[in-house]
């Protein structure tokens, strides 16, 4: 079994959002929620972190953040996205300034829909992205095995 | 130096980790249910180091993880000089050339965070240092050696005798495990000023090396609050020592983040009025030397 799976440590970014959804994602690591009883802890800190949770419907200024913080996270990690205008936009779809949807500039792995999100939903959506980070981690220590052969 | 002691000292870098890990799980809780929250697995500091090891490490430069090594080996010997009965000052030494090694990394790395982190870092090594120092100076004077083997068949009076010291080492304790209002420069919680200020670009193996060394460090600190009290037998000491210790985790919740000036200040003023006031008085309260 992956450690992975027991000490998810999460980096939350705002892209573009209305900090509806983030308030929610915040609310998570409140006592009524408290994810940090799964070993969730929000590190401010791409190198510590295993899911990147992103909120917001993208536009340029913040591309460049979320790729940037994206291409510093060590691997294995994943990507949930959060709330409706991660997801498509949302009510920003037809505005000319956004990117709609996180998935435009990175590979998402779990979309969390709702606006705006609730706590549940966000914490269901880091479990499933759970499984995934589990199978990314399988998947990087054969590839490191092949690197060594 | 028995063969009990050589035990001791095995046992200290057998069991360290297990032992410091379980101090950390502790601390976790407590501060979880402090904040009416449920907290982690007793565990999960171990979980966190296992994972650590699961992840790819991002090398900034190759001189970072050997400063690593540098920092857990001398973390090593430090405890390991301590838990032989050997010489309190090589101890105290070791554990500070240790702590300089993990400013070395996290200069070395380059990151504005974790550089500005070290800087507060050694600015926090000049607030506790003198007072470390004396205790060791106050253990000396009281029972007439620096061998800690003799520390702990001292008087059972000492824990009076260097009250103030104790006082004092209770105070620069919270700087030593980073604990607010002095976590100034590698914060346990993400979201701060400095990111996560010395650890901010060590990732992977590295961080987990980190890691470990102050689960050691732990080990070192419980063992240094243990000499106070050694003279009354292990059922008596370790306790009031583990209490001691986890009144930290109190002080960690109840108190705002100083800045590094008023940190320094705070600190020099404790361990004059209670550091150097003690060792003054020393004289006229008896000594058995």
């Amino acid at each position: 079994m992956s450690f992975l799976k027991k000490s998810p440590w999460v980096l939350h970014y705002a892209a573009t959002s209305c900090n509806g959804c983030d308030i929610e994602l915040l609310a998570c690591l409140t006592p009524l929620y408290d994810v940090e009883r799964l070993g969730i802890v929000n590190t401010g800190n791409p190198k510590h972190a295993d899911i990147f949770l992103v909120t917001g419907s993208v536009n340029e200024e913040s591309r460049k953040v979320v790729e940037n913080l994206y291409a510093q996270m060590p691997d294995p990690k994943v990507v949930v996205a959060i709330g409706a205008c991660a997801l498509s936009g949302g009510i920003f779809r037809d505005a000319y300034n956004v990117y709609g949807g996180i998935d435009q500039v990175l590979p998402v792995d779990v979309y969390v829909p709702g606006c705006a999100a609730r706590p549940e939903a966000i914490i269901d959506g880091v479990v499933q992205a759970l499984g995934i980070l589990e199978e990314r981690a399988k998947e990087r220590k054969r590839q490191r095995r092949m690197v060594r052969a | 130096m028995s063969a009990y002691t050589w035990w001791l000292a095995i046992g200290f870098l057998v069991l360290g980790p297990l032992v410091g890990a379980l101090l950390a799980g502790i601390d976790r809780i407590l501060t979880a249910r402090m904040q009416s929250r449920k907290g982690p697995p007793l565990l999960q500091p171990v979980y966190d180091v296992l994972k650590l090891l699961e992840k790819d490490t991002l090398v900034v430069t190759h001189l970072q993880s050997l400063y690593l090594w540098g920092f857990l080996f001398f973390m090593l010997i430090s405890g390991f000089i301590l838990f032989l009965g050997s010489d309190l000052l090589l101890s105290l030494f070791a554990l500070t050339v240790s702590g300089i090694f993990l400013c070395l990394a996290a200069y070395s790395t380059n990151s504005p965070y974790s550089n500005i982190g070290s800087a507060r870092e050694l600015m926090l090594t000049m607030a506790y240092e003198p007072m470390l120092i004396m205790v060791a100076l106050g253990f000396f004077l009281v029972s007439g050696s620096f061998r800690v083997s003799d520390i702990v068949q001292g008087s059972p009076w000492q824990v009076l005798q260097l009250g103030g010291i104790l006082i004092g080492f209770l105070f620069v304790l919270t700087i030593k495990l980073r604990k607010s209002p002095f976590d100034l420069s590698a914060s346990h919680h993400g979201h701060q000023e400095l990111v996560k200020g010395i650890t901010t670009d060590l990732s992977g193996t590295d961080l987990a090396l980190v890691e470990i060394g102050h689960w050691y460090e732990n080990v070192i600190l419980l063992g240094w609050l243990y000499l106070f009290f050694a003279p009354w037998g292990l059922a008596v000491a370790l306790p009031i020592s583990i209490v001691l210790f986890f009144a930290e985790v109190l002080v960690d919740n109840t108190h705002a983040r100083l800045t590094w000036s008023s940190a320094l200040r705070v600190s020099w003023w404790v361990t004059v009025l209670f550091g150097v006031t003690n060792l003054l008085v020393l004289p006229l309260i008896g000594h058995s030397s």
